[in-house]
């Protein structure tokens, strides 16, 4: 029934749009519908997809590549940095002792030990799919418990790499299967060079990393074209993945690493704008293939087995993160969304049962338990999770929201500047002179370049496309000013914020009138004429050249100034019925005439006032 | 020789005739610092530093103004806000303008008689300087009586003529040390004294 390219695509493809949607309508994470869809598709309940399924798993695991990538992208190496306790301290505790006890337990069911050892490295990983991925769909990242899964993750993403070298050992002397799926040349080299060469790699990744694909991406934007950016995006993941497999290191680990390097880039954003959906649909075909890989015939033949094993398992590891938890102190109520989170048995665990089997480490018969086992667990941890949040946390008293203040995951800026040309790069400084430091974005890659050399944050983007400003941290700012020189597309991004983004309080450069009437009548309140202030000032320095005092220009230019902008206003209204299809010129010439009777209309503005002015007095003595 | 410096203050100058005269009188006389206030800081962004290093440079501080609302033009308050700084201008450790010698010139529409008990403003304009005075004394400086100018709004060609007269020999005799405080023992304003009041009363 496997059909052609395009069946197949439809298949997938229909089977998401249909069930995630469901899932989200009862309140359930976008995982468990994929999960469900594929195995609605598979091969034991509608059969459009059979033995293929595992090929797909094979593919769609490069969803997960690109999620660590993403992920990468978030954390700055300095916070990294901080939180390699959590990373060291809590993930290689639950590694550890998970993989203990498992072994041990299955030892005593007579298991022999190296299988067991084998089965124990698997099953102490978790989902990093999984529980990243509602982490995210739930904002929850910034939690105590966001980031003590995050270090455990983590922590076991990068044990993944010595489990794998240790497997071979495992198996009792037998000459590796040279066919196996991560063959890598270094097997050949002695232990010595292996080391050096993964450090070596690891060494280019951040080089390459920081020499070669921030200039590379430099060009690429210079050339505006936003599907070349893509394909520059994923060139890097992709990159990145292979040159791990060649080394036999995780891909995953790899692109990690490659998004931390690039987390400080200035397209940081952009990056992540355009591989978000990548990731988003290669991940949810990799939860079908998940879905769609559990062997129902197993079940069958050994419910007992099945359901022992999955909840055996899964108790185990709640139990032994409950404890991890309550050494590193975090709260109860934290502390059971991180266990029961992380209670299931990670996709790694397909990679090293298949590994270990084809090792002869395990057989074929087991093999396929242990994989149902797995995906299983995947399916059973988002409901569990549900049950979790519905039905044990409220007992417990929940605070899931409680922030964690910035020491994981970096502050976002409540002031977004966008364009940083001479306009904008003013506003900047003069927030950044008064310690307001603004997330800024310009589409001009050299200027961006020159700018973070000079130690501002900016970031490469087009932020008229909603997906990058929010990736900026739109949904988080309060405030955000409009610099860019180009009319039209400030006007874009004003409709696009007002849609989207309506919390957010526009402050918008104007380069003439008539856009400060097209602003004024999209809604925005705060609209600044770029020429107006100066060319006042220049008027009024004349002025003083030719004789005037100071603080009388000062207060009449104020005056011109606010008189202006009210008059602006009442023309703003006018212009709304003015034929769309009148050229601008045209038009700026029209709103000048309007401009020059409503002064005529109003003299006193400009007129002198009374204050200060004794003449009256005198008169009035002088009348007495 | 000391060296004065006039703190002048008047938001519109345009306007006033007496003080456009006193001001072109005070320009006749040498070495004398004509600071104009409202032309220097039209938005009140007083520089302090500057304004520190120009007191320093000068022996006797003149405040002209005219008298609004029994008091000063906002930017001299203004200036004395932001420059006398504590610990340069006054306390413990601030002595700074020690021993220099501070005065009002004012310039008020009100006539003499209606500044005392009895008139309709029921205090002296020398009551109504008190602040001035203080602030003065607390920063260590002598205070001499106000040299002022009543019922502007009058003052005809002749009388304006004579107030620049009074006013180029009240600089000379503050530059000459001609005035201390025990001359200006008993005169109200520093203009009763014979040697600056030189119209024959």
């Amino acid at each position: 029934m496997s059909g052609s390219f395009l069946f197949q695509a439809v298949i997938y493809l229909s089977a998401a749009v249909v069930c995630v949607p469901l899932a989200k309508r009862f309140g359930l994470s976008s995982v468990l519908g994929y999960l469900l869809a594929g195995i609605l598709i598979g091969p034991y309940l509608l059969g459009f997809i059979g033995e293929e399924g595992e090929d797909i798993l094979h593919f769609a695991e490069f969803g997960v590549v690109m999620m660590l990538f993403l992920i990468g992208l978030e954390i700055e190496p300095k916070n990294f940095w901080k939180m390699r306790k959590s990373i060291l301290g809590m993930g290689g505790m639950q590694v550890a002792l998970t993989m203990v006890l498992i072994t041990a337990i299955l030892t005593v069911f007579d298991v022999d030990w190296k299988a067991a050892l084998a089965i124990g490295m698997a099953f102490a990983l978790s989902s990093t799919a999984i529980v990243l991925q509602t982490l995210k769909e739930k904002g929850l990242m910034n939690t105590v418990y966001g980031g003590a899964s995050f270090s455990v993750l983590l922590f076991q993403d990068i044990a993944v790499i010595p489990m794998l070298a240790l497997m071979p050992l495992l198996a009792s002397g037998e000459a590796p299967v040279s066919d196996h799926a991560h063959h890598s040349f270094l097997e050949d080299l002695p232990i010595g060079f292996q080391t050096l060469a993964v450090l070596l790699s690891v060494v280019v990744v951040v080089l390459a990393g920081r020499y070669v694909c921030v200039p590379l991406l430099r060009l690429i934007a210079l050339t505006r074209l936003r599907e070349l950016f893509s394909a520059g995006a994923l060139l890097i993941v992709m990159a990145v993945a292979y040159l791990m497999e060649m080394v036999g290191l995780s891909p995953a680990l790899g692109a990690f690493l490659g998004g931390v390097v690039l987390a400080n880039s200035e397209f940081k954003h952009e990056l992540e704008s355009n591989l978000e959906p990548f990731k988003g649909l290669l991940l949810g075909l990799f939860f079908i293939a998940v879905g769609a890989s559990i062997n129902f015939n197993v079940i069958a033949q050994s419910p007992l087995t099945v359901t022992g094993g999955v909840l055996g398992v899964m108790i185990l590891k709640t139990i032994v993160l409950f404890i991890v938890g309550k050494f590193f102190k975090i709260k109860t109520d934290q502390n059971l969304l991180f266990s029961m989170g992380l209670g299931q048995i990670g996709e790694f665990a397909f990679v090293l049962l298949s590994f270990a089997n084809q090792l002869s480490i395990i057989d074929q018969n087991l093999l396929d338990l242990l994989l149902v086992l797995t995906a299983i667990s995947m399916t059973l941890s988002p409901i569990l999770g549900i049950a979790n949040e519905r039905l044990i946390l409220p007992r417990v008293g929940t605070k899931e929201a409680e922030e964690k203040p910035m020491d994981t995951i970096e502050e976002r800026n409540k002031v977004i500047i966008v364009g940083f040309g001479h306009f904008g790069s003013t506003a900047g400084r003069f927030l950044r002179a008064n310690g307001v430091d603004a997330t800024i974005l310009d589409h001009d890659s050299n200027r961006v370049d020159l700018l973070r050399r000079m130690g501002f944050e900016v970031y490469y983007g087009d932020a008229t496309r909603e997906d990058l400003l929010e990736s900026a941290g739109a949904n988080e700012a309060n405030i955000l000013i409009s610099a860019i020189d180009d009319p039209d597309a400030s006007i874009n991004m004003v409709k696009m914020i007002k849609k989207h983004f309506p919390h957010l309080e526009l402050m918008v450069r104007a380069k003439s009138r008539v856009d400060a009437y097209q602003l004024v009548n999209l809604g925005v309140n705060h609209v600044y004429r770029e020429s107006l202030d100066t060319s006042v000032k220049l008027a009024s320095d004349v002025l003083h050249m030719m004789g005037r005092r100071k603080y009388t220009l000062h207060r009449q230019a104020q005056n011109f100034i606010k008189y202006d902008e009210a008059s602006m206003r009442k023309l703003a209204e006018k212009s709304l019925y003015t034929d769309e299809y009148i050229a601008k010129v045209r038009e700026e010439i029209a709103q000048q005439e309007a401009l020059l009777k409503q002064d005529l209309k109003a003299p006193e503005i400009i007129e002198d006032d009374n204050l200060w002015d004794s003449d009256q007095m005198r008169r009035d003595l002088g009348s007495r | 020789m000391k060296k004065v410096l006039i703190l002048f203050a008047h938001p519109r100058l345009e306007q006033s005739k007496i003080n456009k005269a006193l001001i072109e009188a005070a320009a006749q006389v040498s070495d004398i610092k004509i600071h104009d206030l409202y032309e220097l800081y039209p938005d009140f962004n007083v520089d302090l530093e500057s304004e520190k290093s120009l007191l320093q440079e000068h022996d006797v501080v003149v405040w002209h103004h005219p008298f609004y609302w029994y008091s000063c033009p906002p930017l001299l308050k203004q200036w004395i806000d932001i420059v006398l700084e504590y610990n340069w201008a006054y306390g413990p450790k601030g002595d700074a303008l020690e021993g220099k010698v501070a005065l009002n010139v004012l310039t008020a529409g009100g006539t003499r008689p209606v500044y005392c008990t009895d008139g309709k403003n029921r205090y002296s304009v020398v009551e109504f300087l008190r602040p001035f005075e203080q602030t003065a004394r607390l920063c260590g400086m002598t205070y001499l009586p106000p040299f002022a100018i009543m019922g502007t709004h009058k003052v005809d060609k002749a009388a304006m003529a004579e107030y620049q007269n009074q006013y180029i020999s009240l600089l000379n005799a503050l530059k000459n040390e001609e005035l201390d405080a025990g001359k200006c023992q008993g005169y109200e304003f520093i203009n009763d004294i014979e040697s600056i009041n030189t119209k024959t009363q």
